[in-house]
């Protein structure tokens, strides 16, 4: 698995120094190194020897076309595989990896991001196909120290188990709370269908959603 | 997935031209138009659609809801899902629709899909999906493994000893019910079908869904102005109360006067044919009824007259006789 200075400075858990993502990237990087993706080449580097040049370009794939992709603010000028989904992209050249990959067909809804304020699964669009829209990610709307309301509200009521679903879960909610739904609960949990938690930490995640809602 | 050359359409005559080389615009083109992207790149990620070049068609201007002169409605070919169900005028004069809409997929997925992406939605089958199994939609003359096999949330209409696969759109049925025109421009020019006669049935050619040729590209729908006093209703009964395809669905729109009879009705069903499924038949079981569970059940009765059960859908046939009925009796309440 790649690294770049982004791994390094992110910010600490409450456990001490090393962040959750720092610690897996140390721990897996050897084996991870040599397991890079055939659709999106990454980098090889290993994490004792943290990049610090340009970006990884893929100009040895034939067919790789350079895209500008404008994520939470920053203009990333990039070279990808046109078959790269808009959630590989961010996840392996970006190496924004906030966003997760669960089922990978739109039907789970881990990697939920915005695109022009609209929630879609990154997933089901080619990254090539965005670079005239704004796009959010997680990593964009808050900051630790200053959270956003809707992820306070998940620490706050335990929105969350294995913590998998959760970006998704939350970029989903942030959207909703902009969208014309109903004030029930019930309203929450049809609105929120496109978020599949297998932990099941649904009622919580309901609890959350309303907390942030009331707000309003 | 396997490699493409991605390319952006300029105008709508580009994008026809970009498409026309293609050797059929049916399943496994070699040139597809891209939009939403949520059922397209789903496929080629199971290489059960393979395009040399994707045609990006997002750019162009087909994405508006307009009403037109005569009160009817104009949907854009790119006008998103969410945006349809939303639009003020869909929810109050085509609320069936907007039920419908709202009925599918994800708040994500219909932020995505769009109006024409959703009319040439493709089966859900299992054996559709999977390319280590014969399907004579996906690879005409290898079987269909439906047939025998798990055919559980498969059709019961429409079907033929060569494929029983599910059209698996909610949105379909409505424009079913609405009597909805798709207006096509392609190699020849422009030119509108009658949702009637835009599907085809699977017959010996599952493969061909639609009577699109290389080259056509839907550029939007539209929806004539319904009688007024009419009442639309969609209804879907499905394993889970959310995010799940219909094993048996019914649109209604439905008029009746002031002495209780149906003057004017509209019976359209998902979840159980091969392709949207209007019935006809219960429609002329209706007219001229009065609006009674008796004329419901008789009209249900007549819609289902057809049903050819497989092996495993064998209850399809009187949930689907359940769901018209429920869903009759709802449309026949004044609004």
């Amino acid at each position: 698995m790649a690294t770049d200075d982004k791994d390094q400075q992110e910010p600490t858990s409450s456990l001490g120094r090393l962040s959750r993502r720092s610690f897996l990237t140390q721990v897996s990087a050897a084996g991870m190194a040599t397991a890079a993706a055939a659709v999106t080449p990454l980098a090889t580097s290993a994490v004792a020897e943290p990049q610090t040049s340009a970006p990884p370009v893929a100009q040895a794939i034939p067919g790789s076309v350079a895209v500008k992709l404008k994520v939470n603010g920053e203009v990333h000028a990039i070279r990808i595989d046109p078959r790269s989904t808009l959630l590989d992209t961010l996840r392996e050249t970006i190496h924004l990896t906030g966003t997760k990959k669960g089922c990978d067909h739109g039907q789970c809804g881990a990697c939920t991001v915005h695109i022009n304020g609209r929630r879609v699964n990154s997933c089901l669009t080619f990254a090539a196909m965005q670079q005239n829209t704004e796009i959010t990610t997680i990593e964009g709307i808050g900051q630790a120290g200053s959270l956003h309301p809707m992820q306070a509200a998940f620490v706050e009521h335990d929105g969350y188990q294995c913590g998998y679903c959760t970006s998704g879960q939350i970029m989903s909610a942030v959207a909703m709370v902009k969208e014309s739904w109903g004030a029930e609960d019930h309203d929450v949990k049809e609105a929120m269908s496109g978020n599949i938690c297998r932990c099941g930490a649904y009622p919580n995640i309901v609890a959350a959603v309303q907390a942030v809602r009331k707000m309003a | 997935m396997e490699l493409f050359e991605l390319i952006t359409a300029r105008s709508v005559p580009d994008a026809v031209k970009s498409q026309a080389s293609s050797a059929t615009a049916q399943n496994g083109a070699d040139v597809r138009f891209i939009a939403g992207g949520t059922n397209l790149i789903d496929y080629m990620k199971l290489n059960v659609e393979r395009p040399k070049q994707v045609v990006d068609i997002n750019g162009l201007p087909l994405d508006r809801i307009e009403t037109t002169e005569g009160g009817g409605l104009k949907i854009g070919a790119l006008a998103r899902n969410a945006d349809v169900a939303n639009d003020a005028t869909v929810k109050d004069q085509f609320a069936v629709l907007s039920q419908a809409i709202l009925a599918g997929a994800s708040p994500q997925l219909r932020n995505m899909a769009t109006t024409a992406g959703n009319l040439l939605q493709k089966t859900r089958c299992v054996y559709f999906r999977d390319t280590a199994t014969a399907c004579n939609k996906r690879e005409p003359g290898s079987g269909c493994s439906a047939i025998g096999g798990y055919n559980r949330m498969l059709a019961i209409l429409g079907t033929s000893e060569h494929c029983i696969a599910t059209n698996p759109s909610d949105q379909n049925v409505a424009l079913m019910a609405l009597d909805a025109t798709i207006h096509i421009e392609g190699t020849k020019g422009q030119r509108a079908v009658p949702i009637e006669q835009f599907y085809v049935l699977p017959g010996t050619t599952p493969n061909r869904e639609t009577v699109l040729e290389p080259g056509d590209l839907i550029t939007h729908v539209t929806l004539p102005k319904l009688p007024s006093g009419t009442k639309g209703v969609y209804l879907k009964l499905r394993d889970r109360a959310s995010y799940e395809f219909a094993l048996a669905s019914a649109a209604i729109v439905m008029k009746h006067g002031s002495g209780g009879r149906i003057e004017y009705v509209r019976v359209a069903m998902g979840g159980v044919g091969t392709r949207p499924w209007r019935s006809l038949e219960a429609e002329k079981a209706l007219l001229g009824k009065p609006a009674t569970p008796a004329s419901f059940r008789a009209a249900a009765e007549s819609a289902l007259h057809g049903a050819r059960p497989q092996s495993q859908n064998g209850f399809k046939v009187e949930l689907a006789k359940r769901c018209l009925v429920h869903a009759m009796a709802q449309a026949s309440q004044n609004a």
